[in-house]
């Protein structure tokens, strides 16, 4: 599904490399430290960095000069996932047209997509009128209806409360089983990657140290994922 | 044969277009042509008497109105340039875009002979220092106002026609004395201004006692407002008088309506207009024919004018004096 | 996008430098800089230094204050305290003289008890009269960089138990270095073209600018390659001035809010809240008066205004919404081009050109340009437009082009990852985020306009008279009265407009 092979790419002093290759519903978590490179290698699958070196393969296609818009994935940001001058209902619609433009099973859609993450008849409001939690289920109904098989998640539900979190986690997790989906998250808690993933991937420094199976390293975990569990 | 219609219809409309009312275009500074100003009752009274249809353009003032002309050269639109000053009038010459107005000047009024081929004056003026009649000790000429401590706001020679005047008027009465009269004078100078409108309004706020205007602009107060409370200082050096003029630009396409104009503008329709809206003096309108009002004015004994060649050639080594004797 | 922000930057700077180049071409000899001019260049430089250096000085203590406080009215005393920067020159001379000259109210209170009278004409009263016109703009330019600081920051400060030296040390002292440099640079470049506040205020030939001697060139002698020379001297100051100001000075955006929820100030007590009280009511006093002595000269003469006047006034209130729509039109490819990393450098001197350059020269060169081709007396009031949208576009794009930036790293972002693009991707996604900016820059660009009289004077015909121009005629014309009244009329129109355009990029901002 997806392959870096052996991509290289310089923020400044900072090195990301990579060479790593995902399977098809795989879910991965990318596990590390702040500053260790997850969201700067979710940003380089994403496209918005090319990588200095190598390349990018989806679905065996190279996409290392495709454009974010042009590869077939979602991502959801840490922060800033909807248009705050937006409503509800646009902000889901923009993943069926980006310009808006729907017709009226296009409506139906939307209504559909709101209802299945548990925000029926909210779509008039505006995002600011929504809670934490609300506000991540607005961006995940974004996400089905975008309806791309790759799925990117830079830590969206962080700033949430442990119970919703793991709530939210939850509902991602039937979402993925239910679409097929392939996963990559990017998260510095092990617990919450436990909810989601199969596979892990610990980064330090911009390199992979670890990459494993999930319950295997929960089972018995080697001695450097030791201070995260 | 298609051709022919064709070259037919353009004849006709060539044809129609020329037997429509002729235009004459007259360049003239700003303030000529505005609602209380002489320009509506000119066109008017012309346009009863000529079958033509007369339009002003406008710039600035007289200076601007020169260099407009400058700009625009030979092909300007312009038929009648009206509003230069006797101090611009030889510049104006020198470009060659002014025609000899073949005219007889007669029935002149002005204090002064006149004997320019290029131009006709329309009104004239003196320049002078004028106050609220409330001042005391109101100086009697240029040498008592720089010893006495009478504060004056004056126009720049560099942006305005008055402070043109001003600067021939002090090198006309002084010659060599001039450079010494302005030092007299920097300590009564308030300030200079861009442009008349801007000291006069100083004037009227009471920051200075007396602004350079003319003997006529108490007739403004004291007609249109009915306030005698203003008059000018008369000085005993004499006044420098302010002649204004028209003449026929030299690609005028329509030189002998344009002709026909200055003749107008020396009759009496023309004439009669000027004092109440030009607060200036008409130039061929004799004393006895001028609104009431006119006769409160002081009427200077001496009339100081540089002919046009003398003003262009004394121009610049004036403006040098001045500029050295205020800067220090 | 990219190239027409690109090709519109370029454009701009041919408007700007054109007009320049065509002066030079009709000049019939190439002119030559005499004693005079080196004179008036150099009063140019130290009038515009000092302007600079005392409007940012006092300005200090203004932005500090406005920062930290929080009292009724604020909000109106920033919208009002703002008005002498969009004022036209001539309505704001006669309000300070009002005040500072000799028969002003000072000079009525000080004589009153036996003080004697203080002389402002000079290069007192030139640096006067520009320090009241910028110190409006210097105070929203500290202001701002003062609210960019984040709220946890100075909350953080609290916490720790900072002074008020400790606060000057860490956040003022290293704020006013970044941001100082680019306002002085701004207000020095808008004081070198600076005419009629020069002569009128300056007392004499001595407060000769260089925008006078080009008047002189022009009209005086006629000296087109003087003229064109001394439009060139402004290009190479403001270039000059310019490459020293890209080096040493923060780009300071214009156009956010100016609010922010209470905060208590760290090392805030008696003193400091004694001296924040004498800033604002200095600054206000020094701000409103002049301009309520305009008004109050003025206000009773508007219902006797003469028809024409009002007339000009709805012409003038057409060009100045035309113009804020050409600036802005201007203004925004340019600020998304600018807000891709790309051509910084080029768009600020493109900002500094349209501040520096000569409107006397621009509006000859245009005259030169337009007049083989069509009549430019017809066009004189697009042309009015047009210039003034390119005096207003340094400030529009001031504050555009760092609001495009943020609005290009947050929605810019998501709208690339679903798939946004070209229109729908600006209107949807970039442009909600640049309300309040181009509020704000439309509304200064209306304001310039409406109060303009140097291009219009130029190529005014007698019946397309703008305000300003008809408030002129009738101060020729010996009408005080009315001319008051006019400029009343100005300044509310002006102020209004500035405050509708700038209320409209505020309703349902997303800021």
């Amino acid at each position: 599904m997806l392959r870096l092979e052996n991509t290289v790419t310089r923020w400044g002093d900072f090195v990301l490399s990579a060479d790593l290759s995902v399977a098809r519903g795989e879910r991965v978590a990318l596990l590390g430290a702040s500053g260790s490179g997850k969201s700067s290698l979710l940003s380089l699958i994403a496209g918005f960095q090319r990588p200095d070196e190598g390349r990018i393969l989806i679905d065996g296609r190279d996409m290392t000069d495709t454009t974010v818009a042009g590869r077939p994935l979602s991502i959801l940001f840490q922060d800033g996932n909807l248009f705050p001058h937006l409503s509800v209902f646009q902000n889901v619609a923009l993943g069926v047209r980006p310009d808006l433009r729907l017709a009226p099973s296009d409506t139906q859609r939307v209504e559909s997509a709101l209802e299945k993450v548990g925000l029926a008849g909210m779509g008039a409001r505006a995002p600011s009128e929504l809670s934490g939690g609300q506000q991540s289920r607005v961006a995940l109904a974004r996400m089905l209806l975008r309806d791309r098989p790759l799925v990117l998640l830079d830590e969206p539900f962080a700033a949430l409360d442990p119970g919703l979190r793991s709530e939210m986690l939850g509902l991602m997790a039937d979402l993925c089983d239910e679409a097929g989906l392939t996963l990559v998250m990017a998260s510095h808690d092990l617990r919450d990657a436990e909810r989601l993933c199969d596979r892990l991937i610990l980064l330090s420094e911009g390199a992979v140290v670890l990459d494993m199976a999930l319950a295997d390293a929960l089972r018995d975990p080697p001695e450097i994922l030791k201070p995260w569990t | 044969m298609r051709h022919t219609i064709i070259a037919a219809g353009l004849t006709m409309i060539a044809g129609v277009a020329q037997a429509q009312t002729p235009v004459l275009t007259v360049y003239t500074y700003d303030s000529f042509n505005t609602e209380w100003g002489p320009g509506p009752a000119v066109e008017a009274a012309f346009e009863d008497i000529c079958g033509c249809d007369l339009q002003f353009v406008t710039a600035g003032d007289g200076a601007a109105l020169l260099s407009r002309l400058r700009l625009e050269g030979a092909r300007s639109d312009a038929d009648i340039v009206l509003g230069l000053d006797t101090n611009l009038t030889a510049a104006a010459v020198e470009t060659g875009l002014i025609a000899e107005h073949g005219l007889m000047a007669e029935g002149l009024s002005l204090p002064v002979a006149w004997e320019d081929m290029h131009f006709l004056p329309y009104d004239w003026g003196y320049f002078a220092f004028v106050h609220r009649t409330d001042l005391a000790d109101v100086p009697t000429s240029f040498e008592v106002l720089a010893a006495s401590d009478v504060s004056i706001v004056v126009q720049d020679p560099r942006s305005s026609t008055p402070g043109l005047g001003l600067l021939l008027w002090v090198q006309n009465a002084y010659g060599d004395r001039a450079a010494e009269i302005w030092e007299g004078l920097s300590d009564n100078i308030v300030t200079v201004t861009p442009g008349w409108s801007e000291s006069y309004d100083l004037f009227l706020e009471g920051e200075a006692d007396m602004v350079l205007s003319y003997t006529t602009s108490p007739a403004y107060h004291l007609i249109a407002e009915e306030d005698d409370g203003f008059t000018a200082a008369a000085f005993d050096e004499g006044h420098y008088m302010q002649i204004e003029v028209a003449g026929v630009l030299a690609n005028s396409d329509q030189p002998e309506l344009a002709r026909d104009f200055l003749t107008f503008m020396l009759s009496g329709a023309f004439q009669s207009v000027i004092p109440t809206t030009n607060w200036m003096y008409p130039a061929a309108l004799p004393a006895s024919e001028w609104p009431e009002g006119f006769e409160t004015l002081i009427q200077p004994e001496t009339a100081l004018v540089y002919d046009a060649e003398e003003a262009a050639a004394i121009r610049d080594a004036a403006l040098a004096t001045w500029q050295s004797a205020l800067s220090n | 996008m990219d190239w027409a922000g690109a090709a519109l930057a370029a454009l701009v700077c041919l408007a700007l430098l054109g007009p320049l180049l065509a002066v030079m071409l009709r000049a019939e000899a190439p002119g030559r800089l005499g004693a005079a001019d080196w004179a008036a260049i150099r009063f140019t430089l130290i009038q515009a230094v000092l302007s600079a250096a005392v409007s940012v000085t006092l300005a200090i203590p203004v932005a500090r204050a406005l920062a930290r406080r929080r009292f009724v009215g604020r909000s109106l005393f920033v919208t009002l305290t703002g008005a002498p920067f969009i004022l036209p020159v001539i309505v704001a001379v006669l309000g300070l003289l009002a005040i500072f000259g000799r028969a002003g109210w000072l000079n009525a209170a000080l004589s009153g008890i036996g003080l004697g009278t203080l002389d402002i004409y000079g290069l007192s009263g030139v640096v006067l009269a520009h320090v009241f016109l910028n110190l409006p703009l210097a105070v929203r330019l500290i202001l701002q960089a003062w609210l960019s600081l984040p709220s946890e920051r100075i909350r953080l400060a609290a916490s720790l138990g900072f002074s008020g030296a400790d606060m000057r040390r860490h956040f003022e002292r290293p704020l006013l270095r970044e941001v100082l440099p680019g306002a002085a640079l701004v207000i020095f470049l808008i004081c070198t073209t600076s005419f009629a506040v020069a002569l009128t205020l300056g007392g004499g030939p001595r407060a000769t600018t260089v925008e006078l001697a080009i008047y002189q060139a022009f009209r005086f002698e006629f000296d087109l390659g003087r003229a064109a020379l001394l439009g060139l001297v402004q290009v190479a100051i403001c270039l000059a001035a310019g490459l020293i100001a890209l080096r040493a000075a923060r780009v300071e955006p214009m156009g956010a809010g100016l609010d922010r929820p209470p905060l208590s100030w760290p090392g805030d007590g008696l003193r400091a809240r004694i001296t924040d009280g004498a800033a604002i009511v200095g600054a206000g006093a020094f701000l409103l008066l002049p301009l309520a002595a305009v008004i109050g000269e003025g206000a009773l003469a508007i219902w006797s205004l003469p028809e024409s006047v009002w007339w000009a006034a709805g012409r003038s209130i057409l060009v100045a919404v035309a113009s804020s729509a050409l600036s802005v039109a201007l203004a925004l490819p340019i600020a998304l081009f600018a807000a891709r990393g790309r051509g910084r450098g080029a768009v600020e001197l493109v900002g500094f050109l349209s501040i520096a350059i000569s409107p006397l020269v621009v509006g000859t060169g245009l005259f030169i340009i337009i007049y083989p081709i069509a009549d430019p007396v017809a066009l004189s009031l697009p042309i009015t437009g047009l210039v003034n949208a390119l005096v207003a576009l340094p400030f529009l794009l001031r504050a555009l082009v760092p609001a495009a930036r943020a609005a290009e790293t947050t929605q810019g972002r998501l709208a690339d990852a679903l798939g946004m693009r070209g229109v729908s991707r600006l209107r949807l996604a970039i442009l909600p985020r640049l309300r309040r900016p181009l509020g704000f820059g439309g509304g200064l660009a209306a304001a310039f306009s409406m109060g303009d009289l140097g291009v219009i004077a130029l190529f005014s015909a007698p019946s397309q008279s703008t305000l300003p121009l008809e408030m002129y005629r009738l101060m020729g014309a010996y009408r005080t009265d009315d001319a008051q009244g006019a400029a009343v009329l100005l300044l509310v129109l002006s102020l209004g407009l500035f405050w509708i355009f700038d209320r409209g990029g505020r309703v349902n901002a997303a800021a």
